[in-house]
């Protein structure tokens, strides 16, 4: 058999603006997942029962089913909703790339909300007791004194999760957007040359996520030590 | 204005080409989500185990090869791995590929989705295993060389059956990652529940029941996993040790 890299250098600008987008994609869901996971996990361990049974319904929902099948109810509902929402005559079609957007976000939040959860409820409870005793708030005591120290301790799970999730944003391959598996896809099948393409797509995510969890790991024993 | 028309009936229609309801085609999908899962979790389990106890030895060199086994299934997304067993590996194995062109399609798709799922799952239970080995005191270890056991017989009748009830969670949601990562074959046309799920819509344009139909049978599916794991974590448990296993 022979093999011809030259199609995935004749391609690469096409194939760095899929790049692009999986960067992208990853660094706004991971972002937008913390946040709304934050918020998530501060509902679930909120005293109230309807809030936190909420929270934790949505969080074991998502983490249930598969991202494909998730991926596929937002591709469908995305439109329904945001036509219930402008009051339209018809569902609104925002696009692959931009309901993977919103799809992630809503997804990683599941996951990112069980990390900030096991952060904040390893913080001992004499940290919470004694903000209150200084006179802090709720909201007080939590953004200064609790999430911080939350997020500190979290932060290699954090990183190792925003690892996995740049791998799982491959998947919006199945609703067509055009990530750098898609972009890859495309060219591959265009061309029929499946085999470079996909050896040299294997190659680059390799030696990315090696690299980045080899930097979380030693990372990690940095942080051990400081503490 | 247009708006969804919610038609639950849909399951007990016919397909248009007759004879098959739509509720058989999602079954049809779940017999092949199970299938490939179990054929998968078989894989995993045996080369997980075998994997995750090598990286325990102190033979450096069986040490690096688990390692590299682990690292080199972790850091490629799962979509491109299946991609690589479906498209790429059967290029550089000709008897496979005269098998993959004469055979039928299922048959190819099914094969791929088992290795691709069984080797990548393999290498997050080796994780597991290695973690629980690792996890037991050194006194075990030492006990077992103190009354005069091999090597093997050390891991065979000391580590490992210590080592595997304490993995019994971890390895309770492996199983059910695998299960949740099965609906990725379906982008090598593997017609699991997901796939048909998605046909189903296709057809009738139904896809909230579809979707919705797809999402309760996972549910099940996991939460029968999570049962038959915790009955087997009650039932292995050893006397005088902690157990979880929803009692």
């Amino acid at each position: 058999m022979h093999l011809d890299f030259s199609i995935v250098t004749s391609s690469l600008p096409y194939l760095w603006k899929g790049f692009q987008y999986t960067v992208q994609l990853t660094a706004i869901a991971a972002l937008g997942g913390l946040v709304f996971g934050t918020m998530l996990a501060l509902a679930r361990l909120a005293p109230t029962k309807w809030l936190a049974n909420t929270a934790a319904g949505y969080v074991n929902l998502m983490r249930s089913i598969p991202l494909v099948l998730v991926i596929f109810w937002f591709f469908f509902l995305m439109p329904e909703i945001l036509q219930w929402m402008t009051r339209a005559d018809r569902p609104v079609q925002i696009g692959a790339e931009r309901t993977a957007i919103i799809t992630f976000i809503l997804f990683e939040a599941a996951y990112f909300c069980e990390i900030m959860r096991a952060g904040i409820q390893s913080i001992p409870k004499g940290q919470v007791h004694s903000a209150y005793a200084l006179g802090l708030t709720y909201a007080q005591a939590m953004r200064l004194v609790i999430l911080p120290q939350a997020f500190r301790n979290m932060i290699p799970v954090l990183l190792t999760q925003t690892i996995i999730l740049f791998q799982d944003t491959s998947l919006v391959y199945v609703i067509s957007a055009t990530d750098f598996v898609g972009a890859a896809s495309k060219i591959a099948q265009r061309d029929g040359r499946l085999i470079e393409m996909y050896l040299f797509v294997a190659a680059v995510y390799f030696v990315i996520c090696f690299t980045l969890s080899f930097m979380v790991k030693r990372l990690q024993r940095k942080i051990a030590v400081i503490r | 204005m247009t708006t969804y028309i919610m038609n639950w009936g849909v399951f007990f229609e016919e397909l248009p080409g007759g004879g098959e309801k739509y509720w058989q085609l999602i079954a049809s999908g779940v017999v092949w989500t199970l299938a490939v899962s179990a054929c998968a979790w078989i894989i995993a389990i045996v080369l997980g185990s075998l994997i995750g106890t090598i990286r325990t030895t102190d033979k450096p060199w069986m040490v690096r090869f688990g390692n590299a086994w682990v690292e080199l299934f972790r850091n490629i997304p799962l979509l491109v791995q299946m991609f690589l067993w479906y498209f790429v590996i059967p290029e550089f194995i000709p008897p496979l590929k005269r098998w993959i062109v004469s055979t039928n399609p299922a048959n190819a798709q099914f094969l791929a989705a088992v290795l691709c799922l069984g080797l990548f799952t393999s290498a997050r239970i080796a994780e597991q295993v290695r973690a629980g080995i690792q996890s037991l005191s050194r006194g075990q270890r030492y006990a077992g060389m103190a009354i005069g056991l091999t090597q093997p017989q050390l891991y065979r009748f000391v580590l490992l059956p210590m080592g595997f009830r304490i993995i019994i969670p971890p390895l309770t949601s492996e199983t059910m990652n695998l299960i949740k990562n099965s609906s990725i074959a379906l982008t090598i046309g593997l017609a699991e529940l997901t796939f048909r799920a998605r046909e189903l819509g296709e057809y009738t344009f139904n896809f909230f029941e579809a979707f919705s139909a797809a999402t309760l049978i996972y549910i099940v599916i996991a939460m029968t996993a999570n049962r038959v794991m915790a009955l087997i974590e009650r039932r292995t448990a050893v006397p005088g040790m902690i157990v979880g296993g929803g009692k």
